[in-house]
């Protein structure tokens, strides 16, 4: 048996590692991939003061803080039996909408763009953000900077700080905004909707009107009939920081709904002896091992997931993009894995949008930011839409708010199985016997994951190049045969 | 002049130091006048086998954040001390431990029972761990190795400078960066941050008198206004902390919770910590000093939150 190995997945937390096993004719036999990585924050936070916990727990992710942050924030809402006022919801919001706006834009012009825009044939030293913006027009470049480092500032302003924000409290937040910078704030919002706007255009003229783009979001290759999980709102809208978590099955129907406090009935979580990450499924479906369809409990918890979970778009320019999508691709839900990367769009469209509603909300510059808890603290759960999937912190105290005990599913955890089954799948129908791995081909399965974004590769988000692969081929004797590299300068 | 060449890397980290490299905007483009990176395995395509393949010392600085968590993190480190001429721990984990060295208080065996067996949304029944080692029907699998303890780099390598923060803010990173380009480097071993001070020297929050009867849990009750935190009761861990971030919790109303770590000349941040508040508690009266303390229920991780590792402590005997 042959073995390939792609180690280290580079721009992966931890250094993900993907190992292919090849039969003595050259077809796929099996593949694996592996998260080298554990922290064991549910098992430190034990002991942990809890209104520590948004500042503790989100030092699991750097490139997504505010999705912890946030998760652990409202779970202090719930454990601490507070309810927030009107305006520590609409920061906390406005805050999560700028955040995702920075984050939407860097994982599409950074790391899923180069493909698209550059090709997936294009010789690797071009396929980066470079690349894009030698394309795109250096405008563009500076647009995607300026959006980036503009609701930056809206966080940093919002939450105290630009890395790992400092403001969440149970019952509201620490700090509130003045008309100065509420001015500010809607500015900036307003060129993210342009920019945002822009962006899909940039999607229309290079991905959707090229035919071999749209047959390759298409192909079965890229297609995975999975249950599709998002939060969404009273209308069944998307909602990024409220709401319930709705699952749909890969027939478009709703399967499940449920509050925070219920997820245990719904999630449940595999664990593998050779991977440090553990598989999160459907509880009442069941582990029916790395499959798709309806009788298997696996889900995604994706833009495109998230999408196909909810009824449409809460905000009036992302709700034409939402339909527009669907018509192109033939319908509700849509299991094509790349169209994750339109679904991300609209998403950002829609961030932008919320976010100037709520910068003119007229309570948004109201000093009444925080109730201050008065019962005894227990238990609480929280849940927010992490941009790589829906984030649920729970906690238990003691009667004064020691954490006895913590449990944690992380956005891209959720998507571990799905994210498995993309990379076999485009593995086993790119290698065949007699085909050549080429790097283009290496790309094309590397593609396969890339909408996802995982967390794992959270900091991605921030530098020229695109995902490299090195693959070694080796015969039954372990000998080497070929050697293949991709963005290898 | 030649182009200094720059390795970056991360070990058992958030990415939170990633991006504040990058948070240095503009100035990005006047690093890359001046330096070539040469292995960046977040944001550019250099593998491992690129970096044993470069000679001895052909690095001229590795900027390494991250913890040292297992046998993988461990590796790299040696490897990029070998490589490099100038090793610098970036950053609160490499530095001291940071939040995942709170992992100290446990162990591998018992992180593993919680996350693997205990969590309730786990389902496994045949107890199943991760393995360094396992078979698969196809071949053999194999994970590097999860240890008891965090360390830092210091721990684990020869370091020659230390950038603080958690992560370091855009202006401490400029100064280390630009000490490096200019050549104008400080003795072995600085921390590198516009200040030697605490934290409390660069807030512009009113201080009058430190004596303290209660500690009041930020949830508890709302500061009063530009009026010094730990005045107020609230532990804010300032007085013990090295400046260089400007203060930036405190002004957004939270306790500075210590992510710069000790300031100048302390080698026990949690400690000197102890010291100071022991000072500042308006009582002889040791029942009720006992209760004014009483309201600090997690001492040992708050005082430590970010340089358990690094501590005297650095872990907890597990019995």
């Amino acid at each position: 048996m042959k073995k390939i190995t792609i180690d280290p997945i580079t721009r992966l937390e931890g250094h993900g590692k993907i190992t292919i096993f090849l039969n003595e004719d050259g077809s796929v036999a099996n593949t694996y991939l592996q998260i080298p990585e554990l922290r064991g924050f549910e098992k430190f936070s034990e002991g942990r003061i809890a209104e520590d916990m948004p500042q503790i727990t989100q030092r699991i992710c750097g490139v997504c803080p505010e999705a912890h942050h946030m998760a652990a924030t409202k779970a202090l809402d719930d454990l601490f039996h507070v309810e927030p006022t009107s305006t520590a919801k609409k920061l906390r919001e406005l805050l999560y909408s700028a955040f995702y706006v920075t984050d939407h834009t860097t994982h599409f012009y950074i790391l899923a763009g180069p493909d698209f825009v550059m090709g997936p044939d294009a010789a690797p030293a071009e396929r980066n953000i470079l690349g894009v913006i030698a394309k795109v027009g250096l405008e563009l470049g500076g647009a995607v900077i300026n959006t980036r480092k503009q609701n930056h500032w809206i966080i940093q302003t919002v939450g105290g700080r630009p890395i790992h924000p400092c403001f969440g409290l149970p019952g509201g937040v620490s700090r509130a905004i003045n008309e100065e910078e509420r001015a500010k704030i809607e500015e900036i919002a307003k060129g993210s909707i342009e920019f945002a706007k822009l962006t899909l255009k940039v999607f229309d003229d290079v991905v959707l009107k090229n035919k071999t783009y749209l047959d390759m979001i298409l192909s079965d290759t890229f297609t995975q009939k999975s249950y599709n999980m998002g939060l969404v709102d009273k209308n069944n809208k998307v909602n990024f920081y409220d709401g319930k978590v709705r699952v749909v099955g890969p027939d478009g129907k709703e399967f499940c709904k449920y509050a925070p406090r219920e997820y245990l009935e719904h999630i449940a979580e595999r664990v593998e002896p050779w991977t440090y990450l553990k598989f999160p499924y459907l509880k009442k479906v069941g582990w029916k091992g790395f499959v798709d369809g309806k009788d298997s409990g696996v889900y995604r918890a994706t833009p495109l997931s998230r999408l196909n979970a909810a009824d449409g778009m809460a905000t009036p320019l992302a709700q034409e993009e939402y339909e527009r999508m669907y018509s192109t691709l033939g319908g509700k839900p849509a299991n094509y894995t790349l169209a994750t990367h339109w679904a991300r769009l609209i998403e950002l469209l829609y961030a932008a949008e919320r976010l100037l509603e709520l910068s003119r909300d007229p309570e948004i510059t109201s000093p009444d930011i925080r109730n201050i808890p008065t019962a005894t603290p227990d238990e609480g759960v929280g849940i927010v839409e992490a941009p790589r999937g829906t984030l649920t912190h729970h906690y238990i105290t003691d009667e004064k708010g020691v954490i006895k005990k913590c449990n944690l599913i992380v956005g891209t955890t959720n998507n571990h199985a799905p994210l498995f089954m993309s990379i076999k799948k485009a593995a086993e129908d790119l290698i065949k016997p007699g085909v050549k791995i080429t790097e283009g081909l290496l790309n094309r399965i590397e593609m396969a994951w890339r909408p996802y974004d995982p967390c794992m590769s959270c900091a991605t988000h921030a530098l020229p190049g695109q995902l490299p692969l090195e693959v070694t081929i080796y015969d039954a004797q372990g000998k080497e045969l070929q050697k293949l590299s991709q963005g290898i300068s | 002049m030649a182009k200094l060449k720059i390795a970056l890397y991360w070990a058992a980290s958030c990415g939170g130091c990633e991006i504040a490299t990058l948070a240095i905007h503009e100035k990005i483009l006047k690093l890359a006048e001046v330096a070539d990176i040469v292995f960046w395995p977040v944001g550019m395509d250099f593998k491992y086998a690129d970096v044993e393949k470069m000679a001895d010392k052909s690095v001229d600085v590795c900027l390494f954040n991250g913890a040292i968590r297992n046998e993988e993190n461990e590796h790299m480190a040696h490897l990029l001390r070998a490589k490099s001429k100038i090793m610098i721990a970036y950053g609160s984990c490499a530095y001291e431990g940071c939040i995942p060295g709170l992992s100290n208080f446990y162990n591998r065996q018992l992180t593993f029972d919680r996350v693997y067996i205990e969590t309730p949304s786990t389902d496994n029944p045949k107890k199943i761990f991760p393995q360094t080692k396992v078979k698969v029907p196809e071949g053999e699998l194999e994970l590097p190795e999860f240890y008891d303890t965090v360390k830092t780099l210091a721990q684990t390598v020869d370091v020659d400078y230390f950038v603080p923060g958690c992560p370091p803010e855009e202006k401490t990173t400029w100064l280390a960066l630009e000490a490096l380009i200019t050549g104008k480097l400080p003795p072995k071993g600085t921390v590198i941050s516009h200040s030697i001070k605490a934290v409390c020297d660069e807030c512009p929050l009113k201080k009058e008198e430190k004596k303290i009867k209660k500690f009041y849990r930020a949830y508890e009750k709302i500061p009063e206004p530009e009026r010094c935190l730990l005045e107020q009761g609230f532990l804010c861990y300032g007085i013990a902390t090295r400046g260089g971030c400007g203060a930036l919790c405190p002004q957004a109303n939270m306790r500075c919770t210590g992510c710069y770590g000790p300031v100048e000349g302390v080698i026990d941040q949690g400690a000197h910590f102890l010291s100071a508040l022991s000072s500042i508690i308006d009582s002889n009266d040791p029942e009720e000093i006992q209760r004014i303390i009483d309201d600090i229920p997690d001492p040992a991780g708050t005082f430590y939150r970010y340089s358990l590792p690094d501590s005297l402590l650095r872990r907890a005997r597990i019995k």
